[in-house]
């Protein structure tokens, strides 16, 4: 295929390598004999061929600058247009928007500290439970798994990444509630009510139910993400573990998961962009009611959801304006969330000598 | 605004590339069922008139129409007085059809339709009644054995207009209610969980027991589930039906003001079901485009001779005798 489009520039720089086989300088006499005198490989011939690339290259860095660059320009049209839309609002409540609990469109009074809580903790227990999960996960698959066993695991995980989150929410909605009514949460208020956090009426719907579904829906993100990164560790690191006679469980301690963390953290991030975000599922069973609760039982209500309920129906400029903020301060959750994270990996690894812990 | 320039684009896409005068209009999503089978029946005799209808929401159907973006707009709570002074277009209601909202609840062992009085409906979502077993329901329900159980207030959670309805109505026969929360397409509820759509409280309720929640007479019906009495304004217990709907439209229709931006909830008469409203569609009173305002004229003359007949097919209640006449009145001043 590349051949027939090359023709036309082979015709113009034809002219160009015939010299060096008449004048040889003195250096290349002997080489350029012996490189005739081989069968000509098609890359090679090619390359030879063609003429200067110089225009081809300096285009194709200027086109990839402004791909690169539309990443920026994209970013900065999103919020620009944030701001220009939630200015009424911005205008109204100032930094208290973000401060404030309420939420009343029936007088105008608007603040998105429940819809702040309700995301952020909905997210980060989502990791809590899912990412020690991907891991074992992760772990089995690349460590531990026989062969036969492994293609299937792994295409069922990269499956459940596959479901449209309505699917999970309507899944979470029909075995998940009812399941954390009548068994898990009774379980967890005998066992563990002395925290506190699972006090009050449980009725199936709620914070922790949203938090568990999340975690289901990030599971395949992180674990075979995981899973690529540890099965990029060379062998040899494994091997050379091995033979300082470390265990099986050190070997993959020391010589997997210690290279891969920078890894590992990257593959939670994006398990955590899509907690953060994730709307129709966590709509289904969080219970939308904005409400700042001690209990993982109580209802919650994020600012995906919020946006997504309140969007379609909202009357009256002042109400818009304060859903388009909404989305402004989900917004700017995610890139202070990502920063932090960022920020914790470079302290991290910063200057990390090998250790065994 | 640019919201609005893309919606405006995409709906001239829409308009171009067909002969046909063509209609575009945008709003609720309660009378859909009903106004998508009006619109394809009614291209159907006037082959030159081609209505789409795009069914986004109360408030969206109010701006883009207050913007000129569309032709026409829906809505299931009429607009403001402010929004009317500050459309860029001047618009006029006209009703169309009539829906219910009626109370769901799930109590296992009880297979007897409950009654509620309105100011126990409303003490329920204010977290004032909270069981049950309380006397205030139990003296309601004379013989019915009620269990001594936490009630779980179940609400829409997005913006609707069933929620305008039912909080129409709470703050008609709650003053509490009307100080604490009022009314609108989604209101600041002091207890209970939200779901999505009537199909989300519906499903809740289902299968949470003990808990009490309301959906459209509409849902309802189709979906054959059991509701309770509402206690209505001459004191009776009344369980919604078309019947009821349009009794209470009737009781209105009296004192019916003249731009039809009335509620009808909590209505007079013996027969009228209480939580009723009408449905609108906010037509521009004066058109930039002549050809078009006589072609929406037309097809509102259709409706009121052909239309309102559909209704009660699909659960809606049909436009009482008297407003029909004076929609007719209203649909000549169109221009």
């Amino acid at each position: 295929m590349s051949s027939t489009r090359m023709t036309p520039e082979r015709e113009t720089s034809s002219p160009l390598p015939v010299p060096t086989p008449v004048s040889p300088p003195a250096a290349f006499a002997d080489m350029a004999p012996a490189v005739a005198s081989t069968t000509l490989s098609p890359i090679r011939d090619y390359l030879s061929k063609r003429g200067s690339g110089r225009l081809a290259d300096d285009s194709f860095a200027a086109v990839m600058l402004i791909c690169a660059c539309s990443i920026f320009a994209i970013v900065l049209f999103i919020f620009g247009i944030l701001i220009m839309h939630s200015r009424l609002s911005l205008a109204q409540f100032g930094w208290k928007f973000f401060t404030t609990q309420a939420w009343d469109p029936v007088s105008g009074d608007f603040g998105a500290l429940p819809f702040i809580y309700g995301t952020l903790a909905t997210s980060l227990l989502a990791l809590c439970m899912a990412v020690p999960l991907a891991l074992g996960v992760a772990i089995f698959l690349t460590e531990l798994c026989p062969r036969p066993l492994r293609a299937p695991i792994s295409f069922l995980t990269e499956l459940l990444a596959a479901i449209p989150s309505v699917v999970y929410g309507l899944w979470a909605v029909f075995v998940l509630v009812p399941l954390m009514r009548d068994v898990i949460g009774p379980f967890l208020s005998k066992t563990l009510g002395w925290t506190g956090f699972f006090d009050g009426p449980n009725f199936g719907v709620g914070l922790l139910t949203a938090s568990m579904i999340l975690a289901i829906m990030i599971l395949p993100i992180i674990s075979s993400l995981t899973r690529d990164i540890m099965t990029a560790v060379p062998n040899s690191q494994r091997e050379a573990v091995l033979a300082l006679g470390a265990t099986r469980w050190e070997m993959i301690r020391v010589g997997v998961l210690r290279n891969s963390r920078i890894g590992i953290v990257g593959a939670v991030m994006l398990g955590l962009g899509r907690a953060l975000g994730e709307t129709m599922a966590v709509t289904m069973v969080i219970g939308n009611h904005p409400d700042i609760s001690k209990s993982l039982f109580a209802p919650g209500y994020t600012l995906a959801s919020v946006i997504a309920n309140e969007f379609s129906e909202a009357t009256g400029d002042l109400y818009l304006s304060a859903l388009i903020e909404i989305g402004l301060a989900l917004f700017l959750v995610t890139i202070v969330v990502n920063a932090i994270a960022r920020l914790m990996v470079w302290a991290v690894t910063r200057n990390a000598p090998a250790r065994v812990i | 605004m640019n919201l609005k320039v893309i919606a405006a684009g995409v709906l001239t896409l829409v308009a171009v590339g067909a002969n046909a005068q063509n209609i575009n209009g945008a709003g609720a999503t309660f009378p859909y069922p009903i106004y998508s089978k009006w619109f394809s029946e009614y291209s159907q005799t006037n082959p030159s008139v081609k209505i789409n209808y795009q069914s986004i929401g109360s408030g969206g159907g109010i701006r883009q129409v207050s913007e000129g973006t569309v032709d026409f707009g829906a809505t299931d709570g009429p607009m403001t007085d402010q929004q009317l002074k500050d459309a860029k277009v001047k618009v006029m209601h006209i009703p169309t059809v009539l829906g219910a909202v009626v109370p769901v609840y799930n109590l296992p062992g009880v297979n007897k339709d409950l009654n509620f009085s309105s100011d126990v409906i409303a003490d329920i979502y204010l977290g004032k009644i909270t069981k049950w077993s309380d006397p205030r329901i139990t003296k309601d329900n004379p013989g019915v054995n009620l269990p001594d159980k936490s009630i779980l207030p179940v609400y829409r959670s997005d913006g609707s207009g069933t929620t305008f309805i039912f909080t129409d109505f709470l703050s008609k026969v709650s003053p509490d209610w009307a100080t604490k929360v009022g009314h609108s397409t989604s209101v600041k509820w002091p207890t209970g969980i939200g779901q999505k759509g009537n199909e989300g409280v519906a499903g809740m309720v289902r299968q949470s027991p003990y808990s009490f929640g309301y959906v459209e007479l509409i849902y309802a019906e189709t979906n054959k589930m059991s509701f309770g009495a509402v206690r209505n304004a001459s004191g009776k217990f009344l369980k919604a039906s078309t019947a009821g709907v349009t009794a209470a439209a009737s009781a209105a229709a009296k004192t019916m003001p003249a731009d039809y931006r009335v509620s009808i909830t909590n209505a007079p008469g013996a027969d009228s079901y209480p939580i009723s409203s009408f449905t609108w569609l906010l037509i521009p009173t004066h058109s930039t485009d002549p050809a078009k305002a006589k072609a929406l004229a037309d097809f509102l003359g259709w409706m009121l001779d052909h239309g309102e007949n559909e209704a009660a097919a699909l659960t809606y209640a049909p436009l009482p005798k008297q407003v029909q006449d004076m929609v007719r009145k209203s649909i000549a001043t169109v221009k």
